[in-house]
């Protein structure tokens, strides 16, 4: 019982890092899109703030895991 | 690179043979059960025959991964004709009368706790890839260590291990390869300077290139210079060591960046190069945060001094988690063919265990990346002079 609970919660922190990443990679094409020219710099802080997020969504992962 | 493609095409037709052979490994070690429970099937065949098909019958996914996900004592190669063809490696263990060091091959493959190994006048048991010492009498199950009888947990004591492990060895073999490729780049650099660069200092330059202009310079400041060698190390060590855990077959294969000691040495290297070359300004922004009123200050304090330390625990969770999760979904893409026990689900496994691949070789450069920018980002908030 521990466990599905668990995955529950790992699907859950998920969700929340999916919405997040897919917030910032719209963004990010819109921006590209509007000043092409500055594509590299956008690039760069899209992953960072994508790699950023999915440090707090790993981190409900391992938690869960541990809860397994 | 159509090397590259003839590779990534191997690679997905050997991963699901190593997957065959461990799995015949790991449940053989539980055949004698089993061969109780199917008694149906038993009967159906005549002797040694049953007790293979019987064990093939209960394939357990979960077990055949975490047993490929985790470290190892031998470094197991493949088996062939039911015998298990490896490397063993070096046990070093801190016991209560000194150092012992003896084979792996001791415990002859076994990981159940099975076999005592018997080296400098001790007994020791490999059970679960921990060392125990030994027990005098094996319980029920064969096994020569006791169970707690309140936490089911093992009694026996341990020795402190300093073992060579399969990820030790496979860090040495990384390591070798890190050396020989920038070694040899250097050499061609010292041979024809001033010529455009060929061969491996071809293939090595624009990498360099990237990490110090695109990572270090627009991250760290104007200071960067003493950071390049830190960051070119921990950028290629990680993508050396991502790619090697790709490769299904011997030299490759261990986890070793999904390791969570390994990726903690790394944080923990990042963290101190972090705060050692904090400036001023960079501890008082910590300590007492100018420009806000003295009530809120030390509530602040409080958020940075945790901010100090989560920074350093998100980097070591994220390489190991990414690239444990990769390892797990190849893994578990591959025991489709055994979870289903049909062979025509096999061009399903292969061409999802393919494209995951690829993926994984995109992660792999990604991690890489994530870390070392990370790091240098950093230790650019860090050595930011004042600007108000």
């Amino acid at each position: 019982m521990t466990g599905s609970i668990a995955a529950l919660g790992a699907g859950l922190a998920v969700i929340g890092v999916g919405i997040g990443i897919g917030l910032i990679g719209g963004r990010a094409m819109e921006a590209i899109a509007r000043q092409p020219e500055a594509t590299g710099k956008i690039q760069t802080n899209m992953i960072i703030a994508a790699a950023l997020i999915e440090g707090a969504g790993l981190f409900g992962i391992v938690v869960a895991l541990l809860g397994i | 690179m159509f090397l590259r493609y003839c590779l990534l095409f191997f690679a997905a037709i050997a991963l699901p043979m190593a997957a065959t052979s461990d799995a015949q490994t790991s449940e053989g070690q539980s055949m004698v059960s089993t061969v109780a429970q199917d008694g149906h099937e038993a009967e159906a065949h005549a002797g040694d025959h049953a007790a293979t098909e019987s064990e093939e019958a209960v394939f357990n996914p979960n077990e055949m991964i975490m047993h490929h996900i985790a470290d190892s004592h031998g470094w197991h190669i493949v088996d062939w004709n039911d015998k298990e063809i490896g490397i063993p490696l070096p046990v070093i263990l801190w016991t209560n009368e000194g150092l012992v060091v003896f084979s792996s091959s001791l415990f002859h493959h076994d990981s159940e706790g099975k076999h005592v190994a018997e080296a400098g006048g001790q007994r020791f048991v490999n059970l679960h890839e921990k060392i125990y010492y030994a027990s005098d009498a094996p319980n029920e199950h064969g096994v020569y260590a006791q169970a707690d009888p309140v936490t089911h947990e093992v009694a026996n004591a341990k020795p402190l291990d300093f073992s060579i492990t399969k990820n030790v060895a496979s860090l040495f073999v990384s390591v070798v390869i890190i050396l020989v490729l920038f070694i040899r780049a250097a050499r061609s650099y010292a041979k024809n300077s001033g010529a455009a660069p060929r061969g491996l200092a071809g293939f090595v330059e624009p990498l360099v290139v990237f990490v110090r202009d695109d990572i270090a310079k627009n991250n760290i400041g104007p200071h960067y210079k003493k950071f390049v060698p830190l960051l070119l190390t921990i950028f290629f060590f990680i993508w050396v060591n991502n790619l090697m855990g790709l490769v299904p077959f011997f030299p490759g294969g261990a986890n070793v960046t999904g390791n969570i000691a390994v990726t903690m040495v790394l944080a923990f290297v990042a963290f101190v190069v972090t705060n050692v070359n904090g400036n001023r300004h960079y501890w008082k922004h910590i300590l007492w945060m100018p420009g806000l009123p003295v009530a809120v200050k030390p509530l602040l304090a409080v958020v940075e001094i945790i901010g100090i330390f989560t920074k350093p625990f998100s980097l070591m969770i994220r390489l190991f988690a990414n690239i444990t999760a990769g390892h797990i979904i190849v893994l578990s893409l591959v025991s489709l063919v055994f979870i289903f026990e049909t062979v025509w689900v096999s061009p399903v496994s292969v061409l999802l265990t393919l494209f995951i691949s690829v993926l994984e070789l995109l992660v792999a450069a990604l991690q890489a990346y994530i870390f070392t920018l990370l790091t240098a980002l950093y230790l650019g908030a860090a050595m930011q002079e004042e600007h108000h």
